[in-house]
């Protein structure tokens, strides 16, 4: 038998089953008429995302894959995947980033789509990929030989297609061109090259309308005609495309834009469009486009007018005014009451929502039925928003504000009303505050942690879902929590931390649940918290269930999914099973890790020419103290990027400012920090103190530094460093800070610095009075700016300090871009970061500096600082001192450390726990 | 449609047992292994099992003939490592083809010789096609995950080489086992599509995967449904799993599978979990009495045993699958083959 009528009897065979497109990554995709829409995931594409083509282009390869699984996190069902660039090695980059994708269960869990107009990176990507993918795209362009070769080979390596409508003689441009290439297309394949239809997926290209051209004018009617034709005379395909080309003429006007894009979907869909490429946000509910536009919009894309064009760009004019000046755009206040509450709510918009929750109270005869009715409804619209992607963190906050407005202003009635009424004092308790109906959460930052913005923002967002929520604040003893959460019965415990310490504290508080047998769910969150320590040092400490939630975005569904009677059970057993399978897997995965002894790890420590090395001599030796900087020299300091990732907004600034999906939402929040910012210094609310030292050094005994006291007689102080364990790499030193330190015996005198910064005091006293005004915004916006003030002073202050203090780099200029990037001479690592994990440091350092006596900040029970937006560190000015991260370290070490520094052994094990490599 | 296509639609195919498990009993030495003609081999050659078709090629047919006796339909040639890449421990990567060869011609010669004693049950080869040593889709290296052992070509090169030797020596279907890496399994496909073509013959294929543990994945990653969506694209004969797992630990997946394909599904469990010393002591009545429930609820068509099986394995098996009619497929069989 040969080989043609072999494959014809195998499509024969299959016949009359179901043809659907079936893909695959971890887990399968199946497309049946019944799925919604398919999205494809489109960031991961240089010629679409400018963003990644520089990760690409710069080898960060790790921060490309987080862009990757932003995609899938956000509900991409196939991750487009496009090298497409002079710039780069196409082939090279696809192979590798798809390499990693592989290694990454979460990203690989959905389908490939290899996108290249080369054939040579689209074979290299079907090599390397296990899945049934998706090619992306073959096209009649080059003629059918080369066509049918292709889909050949397609259909051999496994994978679905996309075919373009696009022939030797052009791209199908009106409605005959596209059927008659689709038609052709179809036939070959199935025909010529035996593959399945339902395997193939025609684009039949999205063009822009309304660009005043009259041959432009049916490009959108066309395609969703062809559309229809394709999906009743073609059996079994599916139908893609670029779904934001159709809007291009109308670049700059979101509104118009995002109209544009529901209508025409809405049609295309209607017609058997069932995947595409849509940003999301660029997408409004057909439903809610306003009448007007949806008219004017629909009559350019279905072609009903001989004027549609013109009068949808006159009528665009407005909306770009309206859009653009929001504030003083008032048609919204002539909607009805419902109406205009929930756009308050949506917009975020409080100066008039006490004028209409007013209203509302007066047309209600409880006042309870404002909060529970028109308020309940709007924060509902906030909430689908929210949790369909359309609304960002910054503006759900906003929201809240809001909401507590209008709450407290309602409050005095409900308290009038209810002593009329002589409601239950538990009832009334209850719905006093119009929210709580959903369920109550207890939340706290945990023993001797000060850090609190991502639980605020938890907070604020958990209560805009209607739950009642108990915020015990920061640096609260697990007695409090356990007795708290017994006496309110609540239904949740969350707990948040930023410091490593607090890892313990949180494993601590879970077997103490345990203990006391409590059921309810334990919510863990917060900067060094992480899915594998949740799941392999908090959740065998309680049998119920422990989860993880790394944004307060996740913290919503995920509190929903283990409150809501209907899900729970199977929800709770399934986190169990997930995080036992995580914790096995994880535990098999450290095996595999080889450890060096401390002495070996010695023996491969880095070695700097210390004959050949300049040492420079402090300019100004012994400690000095700043009591108050002036804020202003700080603002240029100040690295914005982690400030938008405080409020989930992801990106690097200043481009995110001009992001095409957060951009506006983080231009209007960066507004708002600047405002606040100019505030602060212009009323000096923050003061910023700073005290540090430079000293006479050297290292002893491999690992430790020895600091010459200030005073003669005075008693030498030793910082204890930590050592890298890893094996290593031929070539590959272990390194400890230690090494950046010329060592006694060389006879080399050599120098360390030491600081500690704050602009944290009247953080709080401003984020409270906030607070009195039911201005969590505000609140959380003081704390992330004194945060990157902080960070900012930390920057100035070394820049002082390599420039002129110590002096040793007296003419380096340098772009506060380039301070970002670390390209200074010198570091400054800080204790509880990567390069000395170790906290107890910190105790050291403040001996050394004095540091309370001198500018008052305190350390906590677990080595924060207090108050939080402060910074300190060491400073080392050897060209050849680098930042790295210990990574995991074996008990030897522990054993060696406890000895060095003279405890016990159980002490530096608890303290030193996070870096300890599980045996 | 051929021979063995026709009788897969009427009853179920019993597929022989372990062939290590068999080959263990006769203790060959370092110096069996060799024979003469490997006497001066560089390197140490004992455990080589499919260098023993060469060797002990007696020991290896009887084996088979055990198996058929025991009321196999299809028994597997001795090349679970016959491919340059799994050869290259023991530097017999230029005997590759051989090995391959004598393997499929010597099974296929047993399998004449017991149709011949009884024509109304004939007898099939399969010709073993292992998952290699080396992994597509994974990397050895745990600091580099973007490194990769072996290409997809380099294996679909191996893949084919091995696969032509196997149709060169008579065997009458191909079958891709103990897939761990579905990439790896994608590149033995690729070859065997790519040599039908060439050498213009149709020769059936079987895949059977691996689901490593309870996790209920492949050591790839992929679930039980996503394995057998991204093979699918190939006409099979069967699709299955096999190995890591005992008959019952099975069911689950195979379910997957009988729901999702119309291709005809396999499976040859191990003989139970292995016990604390590694070995697998599940008896046969035991094995076979775990298998009756994949035949009461209609899930297979294909079915044998994998490590820790022996002839009595299949004994039981092959009783106790004469009592269930296969499970159906391609319902539409008929109706098609009209057109």
């Amino acid at each position: 038998m040969i080989e043609g009528k072999n494959t014809s009897k195998d499509t024969l065979l299959r016949g009359n089953e179901k043809r659907y497109l079936k893909l695959s990554g971890l887990e399968p995709l199946v497309i049946t008429p019944d799925s919604n829409f398919v999205n494809i995931g489109e960031r991961t594409n240089v010629a679409g995302s400018k963003k990644f083509l520089r990760l690409i282009k710069e080898e960060k390869y790790d921060e490309a894959l987080s862009v990757a699984r932003d995609q899938v996190e956000g509900g991409a069902q196939i991750l487009d995947v496009n090298m497409d660039d002079g710039l780069i090695e196409g082939k090279e980059a696809m192979v590798k980033f798809l390499n990693l994708i592989v290694a990454e269960p979460d990203i690989a869990r959905i389908p490939i789509m290899i996108d290249s107009s080369k054939w040579e990176i689209i074979e290299a990507g079907l090599q390397v990929v296990q899945g049934k993918c998706v090619v992306n795209s073959i096209s009649l362009k080059e003629g059918e030989e080369e066509f049918l070769t292709h889909a050949k080979k397609i259909k051999r390596y496994g994978a679905a297609v996309v075919v373009m409508a696009f022939d030797e003689v052009g791209q199908a441009d009106n409605y005959e061109r596209r059927i008659e290439i689709a038609k052709r297309s179809y036939d070959l394949l199935t025909q010529k090259a035996k593959l399945p239809p339902e395997d193939i997926i025609l684009d039949l290209n999205i063009f822009p309308v309304g660009t005043g051209m009259e041959e432009h004018r049916r490009n959108a009617i066309d395609f969703i005609e062809a559309t229809r034709w394709v999906k009743e005379n073609l059996p079994h395909v599916n139908l893609s495309g670029g779904v934001s080309n159709v809007s291009f003429s109308f670049r700059g006007n979101d509104p118009v834009r995002e109209a544009m894009h529901s209508v025409f979907l809405y049609h295309a869909i209607k017609a058997g469009m069932n995947m595409g490429i849509v940003n999301p946000a660029l997408l409004d509910v057909y439903d809610n486009i306003p009448k007007d536009l949806l008219e004017h919009v629909e009559d350019v894309i279905l072609d009903r007018r001989d004027d549609a064009t013109e009068r949808l760009l006159s009528f665009a004019e407005t909306v770009v005014g309206t859009a653009r000046e929001s504030k003083t755009d008032l048609s919204w206040r002539e909607k009805p009451l419902q109406d205009r509450i929930t756009h308050a709510l949506v917009k975020g918009i409080d100066e008039y929502i006490v004028e209409d929750v007013e209203a509302a109270r007066e047309n209600s005869s409880r006042t309870l039925d404002v909060i529970e009715g028109p308020l309940m409804t709007g924060m509902n619209v906030v909430g689908d928003l929210f949790g369909s992607g359309k609304m960002f963190l910054p503006q759900v906050v906003k929201s809240a504000r809001v909401m507590k407005r209008a709450v407290a202003h309602l409050l005095p009635y409900i308290e009038e009303e209810k002593a009329k009424l002589n409601l239950s004092d538990s009832d009334g308790e209850q719905k006093k505050s119009g929210t709580g109906g959903a369920g109550k959460i207890l939340l706290a930052t945990v023993k001797g942690d000060v850090h609190d913005i991502g639980k605020n923002i938890v907070s604020v967002v958990l209560a805009c879902n209607n739950y009642e929520i108990i915020d015990l604040g920061v640096m609260v003893p697990p007695e409090k929590i356990i007795e708290t959460a017994k006496a309110e019965n609540v239904d949740a415990i969350g707990l948040s931390g930023l410091i490593t310490p607090s890892l313990d504290e949180m494993a601590f508080l879970a077997k103490e649940m345990e203990r006391q047998g409590f059921v309810v769910p334990l919510l863990i969150g917060g900067a060094t918290t992480s899915k594998a320590h949740t799941a392999v040092k908090i959740d065998p400490q309680y049998s119920k269930t422990v989860v993880h939630i790394n944004d307060a975005s996740r913290a919503v569904t995920v509190v929903g999914d283990l409150l809501k009677e209907e899900t729970r059970q199977k929800y709770m057993a399934d986190l169990k099973t997930e995080y036992d399978t995580f914790r096995k897997n994880f535990k098999k995965r450290g095996k595999r890790k080889e450890y060096l002894s401390i002495a070996e790890a010695r023996e491969n420590k880095y070695k700097i020419n210390w004959e050949n090395s300049e040492i420079f001599k402090p300019n100004k030796p012994g400690v000095q103290v700043i009591e108050d900087l002036e804020l202003e020299k700080l603002v240029s300091f100040i690295d914005w990027t982690p400030f938008f990732r405080s409020w989930e907004l992801h990106g690097k600034f200043p481009a995110i400012l001009t992001d095409d999906v957060v951009g506006e939402q983080a231009t209007s929040l960066f507004n708002d920090a600047k405002e606040l910012l100019k505030k602060i210094i212009k009323d000096k609310l923050l003061t910023a103190k700073a005290v540090y030292g430079l000293f006479p050094a050297n290292t002893i005994n491999d690992d430790d530094i020895e600091v010459i006291a200030e005073k003669a007689g005075a008693k030498n102080v030793i910082f204890r460093t930590l050592r890298q364990q890893l094996s290593k790499y031929e070539g590959k030193p272990n390194f400890a800070l230690a090494d950046f330190i010329a060592p006694k015996e060389t006879g080399i005198q050599d120098y360390i610095g030491c600081f500690c910064v704050t602009t944290g005091f009247g953080t709080d006293e401003l984020a409270s009075k906030f607070e009195k005004d039911y201005d969590q915004y505000n609140s959380i916006l003081i704390k992330a700016l004194s945060d990157r003030l902080a960070e900012a002073f930390a920057e100035y202050l070394h820049k002082q300090i390599r420039t002129e203090d110590w002096g040793y780099a007296p003419n380096e200029e340098l772009s506060n871009d380039e301070l970002i990037k670390e390209s200074y001479k010198g570091i400054r690592p800080a204790p509880g970061y990567p390069a000395c994990p170790d906290h107890l440091e910190k105790l050291t350092l403040w001996e050394l500096l004095k540091v309370e006596e001198r500018i008052g900040v305190k350390l906590t029970e677990s080595l924060a600082m207090w108050p939080a937006a402060s910074v300190s560190g060491y400073y080392f000015a050897h060209p050849e001192a680098r930042y790295f991260g210990v990574g995991k370290i074996t008990k030897d070490q522990v054993e060696d450390f406890a000895k060095r520094k003279e405890i016990g052994f159980e002490v530096a094990e608890k303290w030193l726990s996070p870096s300890i490599a599980d045996e | 449609m051929s021979k063995i296509e026709e009788i897969l639609s009427q009853k179920i195919l019993i597929l022989d047992g372990a062939m290590g498990t068999m080959l263990q009993e006769y203790k060959f030495t370092e110096e069996d292994f060799r024979g003469k003609r490997f006497a001066d081999w560089p390197v140490s050659l004992k455990g080589n099992n499919d260098l023993l078709s060469i060797t002990q090629p007696e020991a290896i047919a009887a084996i088979h003939r055990k198996y058929f006796d025991a009321g196999a339909d299809i028994v597997e040639t001795n090349t679970f490592s016959g491919t340059t890449i799994a050869m290259a421990d023991y530097e017999m990567q230029d005997l590759v083809y051989e090995l391959n060869y004598e393997s499929a011609r010597i099974a296929k010669e047993v399998a004449q010789e017991v149709t011949l004693e009884n024509p109304e049950k004939p007898r099939f080869v399969a010709g073993a096609i292992g998952p290699t040593n080396k992994t597509a889709s994974m990397s050895p290296e745990v600091n580099d995950p973007g490194f990769r052992a072996i290409t997809f070509s380099e294996l679909s090169a191996a893949y084919k080489e091995q696969a032509k030797a196997l149709i060169d020596g008579g065997v009458d279907v191909l079958l891709v086992e103990t897939v761990f890496d579905t990439l790896n399994a994608k590149a033995a496909l690729f070859a065997i599509e790519e040599l039908k073509e060439e050498l213009a013959v149709d020769v059936p294929v079987m895949i059977s995967g691996t689901i490593t543990d309870a996790s209920g994945r492949t050591l790839s990653g992929q679930t039980a449904e996503a394995f057998l969506i991204s093979i699918s694209h190939i006409p099979l004969l069967s699709v299955g799993f096999n190995c890591a797992l005992g008959a019952k630990q099975l069911t689950p997946h195979l379910e997957v599978l009988a729901q999702k394909t119309d291709y005809g599904v396999s499976a040859y469990p191990n003989a139970g979990l292995p016990n604390a010393f590694g070995e697998y002591d599940q008896s046969p009545r035991e094995m076979a009495e775990q298998i009756r429930d994949y035949l009461s609820r209609g899930l297979v068509n294909i079915l044998g045993g994998c490590c820790g099986t022996t002839p009595k394995h299949i004994k039981a098996i092959a009783e106790i699958a004469k009592e269930y009619k296969p499970r159906q497929f391609r319902k539409n069989l008929s109706q098609t083959e009209t057109e």
